[in-house]
């Protein structure tokens, strides 16, 4: 029937001989009625909240200036360079501030980590829900458990658990023997960065758990019968058939996530003091705009960080398409 | 009531031509059906009628009224979706009294519709409860019923019998033949792929295929009478058989077909002669295929049972020679 | 059952069991850790030893904990408000009327979802500062649409899409205008889905701390996370672990409880979102 073609839609054919119904006319108009205050809303709270930070980054703003005498120095917050008498040049903007590329190289490290582990974690748990057992809608009821709790409230009490002095964690490694000394999880810089990823994987796992197993419960059980009757072994059968019709659901997960990661403030402004090691883009960003007052500064890294991830969702936009029209959607 | 004028319809969607130029008249009062394959563009050519879709040019008159710019609401059709399209939220009543609701009729007047709708097909003691409660048969009673209340001119169904089960299906086919009757003759426009359905309801029947008008006429004429090979071969179960070659030949044609109830088997010295590859037995009748030499095996009707085996020889004849059709190289029947 | 078939098996549960704990232990922990009070904190306890409601009575009793606790439901329940308000009108649009440039509006939509907060901390700054907003829960609700629109607009699109379109054909026929269609056609039918979003939205919102940490100065104004996270003890090195857990708690008990009952619901809103991509 024709309104398979059109999918869910009363569609608005454009003839261009004839006027249109009447039908299409006031739909299209009820349609515009209903879309205004959904715009103007996010572009009230979206748009022009994004372009007048990308305008304080060409200003020298100040929170004290932020109104007035606040002066356009166009690119001078990215990249600049002055020359002195002396001959020599003198280079400095975000682009050339090790702070930023730190905060850079921090928000990489943690991301690619956690969204690794978050994806394995995922997969390994939300093949166990796959299986039917006794108690598998505790388990799904658990995983949840995590997912629901705020992530201040998570990191205060992994901060707790993770306290080198009272923490269990520690409590628990010295017991087993598997460390000598009492770690201090959340200062030391070696390990850190280490607790954050620890306290985000255990945070966001059940989300990517239930990702992948929406993915895995289409995936029909008639062939994992037929491979059992030709007697593949069940390794193969994941490789091989399992995890190809997995794979759109699993890269919707792992670029969601990926792009989440990128933005991560309140974990790391929680749960760690505000070192190097951990600083991410959008915890330098927001030091830089409110604690060490240089507005136009941090808008400037703002600016930078929103391109970031615009550029890396255009290309997941873009390579998305391709897939559809090649692809297994 | 209602006279339909259709003049020069097509429809695209987009750069897909859909219905390619239809020129129909639907008398007032009368059960058309429109029967074709599928992708034939029936259902499209019911929707334009409904108004849920634009015509793309062409006119749609009902009276002698150009309808095209016109809501579906305001053209005075009733239209009884193939999957009844109830509102799973709304009791029965609810359900009915809809479309006077939104008009702003009286509570008492829409009442009185409704009940009366209701009455009408033995669906009255079911008006409290939720479609979700009710069998298929009795849901597809209540979309009849809906459509009744709105007092049309012009009644759509489309495809109403497809989701039923076959017994369930003839007793509705009647129903709705009875509905035709006791609603002083309303017009009724009926699309169905099925053609036993068209040929039982139809006061005329339209076939289409690929968008375009093949013939109209009484299921009679369609019959007896069918203006081309297409129709010929689409009406009619089973399929009328048709022969090639020098079976044609042999009546200077190009192909040529005859029904299978028009073939007797004689005991020597007919047309055609073969060995029987296959029967079946349906009790009231029986079809025996025979291997004539030609692309198909010609199919046999035999009333009752048969006696024929799978080998043997028979020899066949078309009892008259008007039971022949003839059709040219384009499909066309041939006047001699 | 075969030996090796045994072991499979029990390391099977045994997994699991280690899945359910892990989840579980550091709320479990924390709860334990909030009836625990004075010397009790220096050790580390796996049960509750002692039973004292003493950080509980402290939190609650002492600062604007109550208050804080009371702004953030404000704030969330306005906010999901606002954002369905907002949002059932346009799915209307964006499901069922086929229009040019409709996929791109849904995408931008999508990619609004996708903004770091970072980025339009400045520029909202701004503008709740010229509406006088600043340090009010209207400043909250306001910036929180920037998350909340988005996901809800996508997730109840999704789910109107899904709505048969003879049942719309038919109410068409009756004579329904659009917005009879939405609210007594679709909204009786799409009432769990507006259940599940506004459910994922108030969470987010109770979840949220960049922004009420910028845009609230003072305890009064503070919600429940900026409040937790600010928590401090009788002197400047000391951290109040007890009363600490005793708010964690507080805060994410009904969370959990509202996470547990809906499973189904939530889980099918947070896949229908994610899956589809």
């Amino acid at each position: 029937m024709t309104t398979e073609a059109t999918g869910g839609a009363i569609p608005l054919s454009h003839s261009g001989t004839h006027r249109r119904s009447e039908l299409q006319s006031s739909r299209l108009r009820s349609a515009f009625i209903f879309l205004i205050p959904m715009i103007v809303a996010l572009l009230i709270v979206a748009g022009w909240p994004l372009a007048r930070t990308i305008y304080y980054s060409l200003t020298d703003a100040t929170l004290d200036n932020l109104y007035t005498g606040a002066k356009f120095i166009g690119f001078a917050n990215y990249f600049a360079w002055v020359t002195l008498p002396s001959g020599r040049t003198f280079f400095s903007g975000i682009l050339v501030d090790p702070a930023w590329w730190n905060a850079v190289y921090n928000t990489l490290r943690f991301g690619i980590a956690s969204v690794v582990l978050e994806t394995v974690f995922g997969m390994l748990i939300a093949l166990m829900l796959n299986k039917e057992f006794v108690g598998r809608g505790i388990v799904r009821a658990a995983i949840l458990v995590p997912w629901a709790i705020p992530t201040i409230v998570s990191a205060k009490m992994w901060g707790w658990m993770l306290n080198d002095q009272f923490g269990m964690v520690n409590d628990l490694l010295l017991h087993l023997g598997l460390i000598h000394d009492k770690i201090a999880w959340t200062v030391n810089p070696d390990t850190v960065m280490l607790s954050i990823i620890i306290v985000d994987v255990w945070k966001t796992t059940p989300f990517m758990t239930l990702l992948i197993l929406a993915g895995l419960q289409m995936v029909p059980t008639d062939i994992y019968e037929a491979a059992k009757i030709d007697g593949v072994h069940p390794w193969k059968v994941f490789w091989r058939v399992t995890l190809p019709l997995v794979r759109p659901a699993l890269m919707v997960a792992v670029i969601f996530r990926l792009l989440d990661a990128m933005r991560i403030f309140d974990l790391v402004y929680v749960l760690t003091p505000n070192t190097p090691t951990t600083q991410t883009m959008s915890v330098l960003a927001q030091q830089n705009l409110f604690a060490f007052n240089k507005f136009g500064y941090g808008s400037a890294e703002s600016t930078l960080l929103f391109l970031i991830i615009a550029v890396m969702t255009i290309l997941y936009i873009w390579l998305g398409k391709v897939n559809l029209s090649g692809g297994a959607k | 009531m209602a006279e339909l004028q259709l003049n020069n319809v097509k429809k695209s969607f987009g750069a897909v031509d859909v219905i390619k130029g239809v020129d129909l008249e639907i008398k007032s009062g009368e059960f058309m059906v429109f029967v074709g394959p599928s992708g034939c563009g029936k259902s499209t050519l019911l929707r334009l009628i409904a108004g849920l879709e634009d015509i793309t040019s062409g006119t749609l008159e009902f009276d002698g009224t150009v309808v095209n710019g016109l809501a579906p609401a305001r053209r005075g059709i009733a239209m009884v979706f193939q999957s009844y399209a109830l509102y799973p939220h709304m009791s029965v009543y609810d359900n009915m009294a809809f479309g006077m609701q939104l008009q702003g009729d009286g509570k008492d007047e829409i009442r009185k519709r409704v009940e009366a709708a209701a009455k009408l097909l033995q669906i009255d003691q079911y008006l409290e409860r939720l479609p979700k409660q009710l069998s298929g048969g009795q849901r597809q009673r209540v979309a009849i019923g809906r459509a009744i209340v709105r007092d049309p001119k012009v009644f759509l169904f489309d495809e109403p019998l497809s989701n039923l089960d076959a017994a369930l299906r003839v007793a509705t086919r009647l129903e709705i033949a009875k509905l035709h009757h006791s609603m002083n003759n309303v017009t009724m426009i009926y699309v169905t792929h099925d053609q036993v359905e068209a040929m039982t309801l139809a006061d005329r029947i339209c076939v289409l295929r690929d968008g375009l008008i093949e013939q109209v006429g009484t299921p009679l004429e369609l019959y007896e009478k069918p203006q081309s090979l297409f129709v010929a071969g689409f009406i009619g179960s089973p399929q009328m058989n048709f022969l090639n070659g020098q079976f044609a030949a042999a009546y200077k044609a190009n192909t040529i077909g005859i029904r299978s109830e028009h073939i007797e088997i004689k005991d020597s010295g007919g047309l055609w002669s073969g060995e029987v590859v296959h029967s079946e037995n349906l009790g009231s009748d029986s079809y025996i295929y025979v291997d004539i030499g030609s692309d198909m095996p010609l199919i046999v009707r035999q009333n009752g049972t048969t006696s024929k085996q799978l080998g043997d020889k028979l020899s066949l004849s078309p009892i008259d020679d008007s039971s022949v059709h003839r059709f040219d190289a384009a499909g066309k029947p041939m006047v001699n | 059952m075969t030996a090796w078939a045994l072991t499979k098996r029990s390391l099977f549960y045994l997994a699991v069991i280690a899945v359910v704990v892990i989840s579980v232990f550091p709320f479990y922990y924390a709860i334990v850790t909030s009836f625990a009070t004075g010397t009790d904190l220096f050790k580390v306890q796996y049960w509750p030893h002692s039973l004292t409601l003493v950080n509980y009575l402290n939190v609650l009793t002492t600062g604007s904990f109550p208050r804080n606790l009371l702004n953030s439901i404000i704030v969330a329940a306005s906010v999901v408000l606002l954002a369905l308000l907002l949002a059932v009108t346009a799915s209307y649009a964006l499901s069922r009327v086929r229009f040019r440039g409709r996929s791109l509006l849904l995408l931008t939509i999508l990619a609004v979802s996708m903004f770091p907060q970072v980025a339009v901390l400045a520029g909202l700054f701004e503008v709740i500062r010229f509406f006088h907003l600043y340090n009010t829960l209207w400043a909250l609700v306001f910036s929180y649409t920037i998350f909340t629109l988005p996901f809800t607009v996508w997730v109840l699109t999704t789910f109107m899409r899904d709505l048969p379109i003879e049942i719309e054909e038919a109410a068409i026929v009756d004579g329904a205008k659009p917005w009879t269609i939405i609210t007594r056609v679709f909204m009786p039918l799409m009432w769990p889905a507006l259940v599940t979003t506004g459910l994922l939205a108030f969470i987010a919102a109770w979840n949220e701390f960049l922004f009420a940490l910028t845009f609230t100065s003072s305890n009064d104004t503070r919600t429940v996370t900026v409040a937790i996270a600010l928590l401090s003890g009788a002197t400047p090195h000391e951290i109040p672990w007890g009363p600490i857990m005793a708010a964690s708690v507080i805060v994410t008990l009904p969370l959990v409880v509202l996470v547990l009952i809906f499973q189904r619901k939530i889980i099918s809103g947070l896949t229908s979102g994610g899956v589809k991509g």
